[in-house]
């Protein structure tokens, strides 16, 4: 394995990792501020205990989160210092402000974990709803960073080097607007779905468990809505990444040839030697139709750019399949949440609905994974689209297959410790039946 | 613009010895938990740093940001010299977090429990070490130095004189004992003020009295390698103008620190302890400026344009009117008028 491709892979592990507690760290609050309100509304002591125990679990992915976070914020000079030097002081300022969202979500993440007995209701909500609030805003600024390295802006160059930097043009790079809400939803879903699952495939095994029907309530009230409406926010990004960066739209698609009336295609892998991409279904005009909202536009392929300019692009469209699938599944699913709760049947009773909810567990951070796979492999081989090649932005340091290894052991080795502490964590949880009025005792 | 920026970093750098040092000096004190309140010592730690690691760690993470927006070629020099040690600190943050919150929230069974308090102890251990190692490296100037080989003639010298030997001297190993020992002395001086029990209370103080002497022995270390390691930053803590009067306050603040330890004047101790660290540590600093990286690179010839560095002020200042009254409101919270309920400040 080559320095390039090692300190790739590093970061693809230290995002991919990184990526799944930040999310929860977006959405969670959100389900635990809710159900602490039902509580106080209600005075159901079941929500309180609800938003006790997702807040344990929460303060064990937080942390994790935070030191998987510091470890990406040096990890962009220990891999490529040639990147930060370029661009640290154009887009610096977008990392700064997350810093200080960060800073604002580990305050009152300690305010609200530590502090149950010590503020009034009122503050005791208001901390958490600042946690939450201040996680999307983290969320915000890193996908700013992100946008701008698929559309630089702000920046003149004069020599190779950037000139009449600009900061504040930087962070209103055109692709923010699209990634920020493709990824706030995406969390939200993610998250939403992931907590709904766990807790119906625990109602599957009795329906009438008083604690998991409220949390799989909660958990549906968040992931529902961002999921339905995420297939629009994706035809929107479709549409910017069209315009902006077409290798990664034709990669996305296995789009070889530049024509016009470009076909949809669903599945297929695509034959770099051969320029194809067999076994896909092909839908006629669909692709000119969804990326131009025009059935006889031209799309253009990956022959419009230098073949030392394509992405790898099989990696890139199976990772698009892969989401698209995911997330129509979280979408169709929502949608018939959505009709079982307006007909008014009893979600939890419904066996095969259950089951589809458990199943959709894991699938909105499968869906993450593969959207981030589609951004992050789509720009290669640039790290800054057109600007400057991620080869030419590594570390000059060798051995770069020695650091990736360690830090692929010790995140298999606490992936798998918080997956342990969490079913550990579910499977602990009240056994109190619906309607059986007094709390079970339950072991803490 | 640039001089009052860098001079933010250095600030939040103190803010991070001064907080986050104390939450792995707390996890020293864990590691060396002994005697017949080896339990209590540790939950007492527990609880002190429970609430607060989180935020008292973001203020590293302030640094980096600031480092690599204001000074990009400071940040990427670092990052290239001193990659192993930082990936080797690295893995030690991630580590003595993760184990923490596994253990306050993860099982409460004796097994676990002992286990990550063992991983979180040891990472706690050696994190500050790594630290002081690299802040030894940069002022050693041996980092700049290597920086200057590795931009001008690439690749040519071997792995071990370009990305192990700038770091690993006994120059910057004292460093680094250096700050193991302020920071485990911080935190027992803390301890000696949070601790509601009067034989706990006197643990901590012993412990912070030991943790003095190794501060003097390490420090006289560090300073008596300094002048054949680190000649320019040894020569400007003695030659300088301002040198005398830091050495003056140095001592009287470690003096008053330790003599308040022996009067058990707890508060006033801890007063002292983080002056004495704060100038340990402005010391330095004042020895080493304008350099970020001596021998090279400047504050004035790596900071970015000045459109970069006014808007991160404004940043700055807009954030600090959101996050002080935030930080204060937290430490108001969980560090006065200490509730005397044990486990009043868990959930479950």
């Amino acid at each position: 394995m080559g320095d390039v491709l090692a300190a790739r892979s590093q970061m693809a592990v230290s995002l991919g990792f990184h990526i799944l507690f930040a999310v929860v760290g977006i959405a969670m609050p959100v389900l635990m501020i809710i159900a602490e309100a039902r509580w106080r509304r209600t005075g159901d002591a079941m929500y309180l205990e609800l938003a006790k125990r997702w807040a344990k679990g929460t303060a064990i992915l937080f942390a994790v989160g935070a030191v998987s976070g510091t470890v990406i914020s040096f990890e962009l000079g220990l891999l490529w210092p040639g990147f930060m030097r370029f661009a640290g002081a154009i887009i610096g300022m977008p990392f700064s402000l997350e810093g200080f969202a960060f800073f604002a979500e580990a305050i009152f993440l300690g305010v609200y974990l530590y502090g149950w007995q010590r503020i009034s209701p009122r503050a005791h909500i208001v901390a958490g709803a600042l946690v939450a609030v201040s996680g999307a805003a983290s969320a915000l600024f890193v996908v700013i960073a992100n946008a701008w390295m698929n559309t630089p802006t702000g920046f003149r160059l004069q020599n190779g080097a950037p000139v009449d930097v600009d900061p504040i043009a930087a962070m209103l790079t055109p692709a923010a607007f699209h990634e920020i809400l493709h990824m706030l939803l995406a969390a939200y879903a993610a998250t939403g779905f992931a907590v709904a699952g766990i807790h119906g495939f625990m109602l599957l095994r009795d329906h009438r468990n008083a604690f998991h029907r409220r949390a799989l309530v909660v958990a549906l009230m968040v992931g529902v809505p961002a999921a339905i409406v995420q297939p629009i926010s994706g035809d929107i990004s479709a549409r910017y990444v069209a315009h902006w960066q077409p290798p990664k739209l034709a990669a996305m698609e296995g789009q070889f040839r530049t024509e016009s009336g470009a076909p949809l295609r669903l599945g297929g892998i695509p034959d770099v030697a051969a320029q194809r991409t067999r076994w896909a279904i092909e839908i006629p005009n669909g692709l000119s139709l969804l990326a131009f909202h025009d059935p006889h536009a031209v799309v253009r392929g990956l022959d419009a750019v230098p073949r030392r300019d394509w992405p790898p692009v099989p990696v890139v469209h199976v990772a698009f399949q892969i989401m698209v699938a995911l997330g129509t599944y979280l979408a169709l699913l929502g949608v018939w949440v959505a009709i079982e709760t307006w007909r008014r049947r009893d979600l939890p009773a419904n066996r095969w609905l259950m089951r589809a909810v458990a199943i959709a567990s894991p699938m909105g951070f499968l869906c993450i994974e593969a959207g981030w796979t589609v951004t992050e492999v789509g720009r290669q081989p640039w790290v800054i689209f057109g600007v400057m090649r991620t080869a030419d932005a590594v570390t000059p340091m060798p051995g770069l297959i020695v650091p990736f290894l360690v830090i692929s052991a010790l995140y298999c080795f606490l992936g798998v410790v918080v997956a342990w502490l969490l079913y550990d964590l579910v499977m602990r949880s009240p056994i109190t039946r619906e309607g059986d009025g007094t709390m079970a005792p339950v072991a803490a | 613009m640039a001089t009052a920026i860098a001079f933010v970093a250095l600030v939040a750098l103190n803010a991070y010895v001064l907080l986050g040092g104390a939450d792995f000096g707390g996890g020293v004190w864990d590691f060396f938990a002994t005697g017949p309140r080896r339990a209590e010592q540790r939950a007492l730690i527990a609880e002190a740093i429970g609430p607060i690691w989180e935020a008292n760690h973001v203020w590293l993470i302030l640094v980096v940001v600031l480092l690599f927006t204001c000074f990009p070629a400071v940040f990427s020099g670092l990052a290239i010299a001193l990659h192993i040690p930082l990936t080797l600190m690295l893995i030690g943050i991630v580590l003595r977090g993760s184990a923490f919150a596994f253990r306050s929230y993860g099982s409460a069974e004796d097994g676990p429990q002992r286990r990550w308090g063992r991983v979180f102890a040891i990472a706690s251990l050696l994190t500050p070490v790594l630290l002081g190692v690299c802040i030894g490296a940069i002022a050693s100037g041996r980092v700049g130095a290597i920086l200057e080989q590795v931009y001008r003639h690439g690749r040519g010298e071997s792995f071990v004189s370009l990305y192990v030997s700038p770091w690993l001297s006994p120059f910057t190993i004292a460093v680094g004992a250096l700050a193991l020992s302020l920071f485990a002395f911080l935190a027992a001086t803390y301890l000696t003020v949070e601790a509601d029990d009067a034989e706990l209370r006197e643990d901590f103080r012993r412990r912070a009295l030991a943790a003095a002497i190794a501060v003097f022995v390490t420090a006289f270390l560090a300073l008596s390698l300094a002048r054949s390691h680190a000649p320019r930053v040894s020569a400007g803590l003695i030659a300088s103008a301002w040198a005398p009067l830091l050495h003056v306050l140095t001592a009287v603040s470690a003096i008053l620190a330790i003599a308040a330890l022996w009067t058990r004047k707890w508060r006033v101790a801890r007063v002292a302890a983080a002056a004495q660290v704060t100038l340990i540590l402005w010391g330095w600093a004042a020895a080493q400026a304008p350099y970020l990286i001596p021998p090279t690179l400047t504050i004035g010839s790596t900071a970015a344009p000045r459109r970069t560095l006014a808007l991160f002020l404004i940043a700055l200042a807009l954030g600090a009117v959101v996050l002080f009254p935030s930080i204060t409101y937290l430490f108001r919270l969980f560090k006065s008028a200490r509730m005397h309920e044990p486990g009043a400040n868990r959930t479950n």
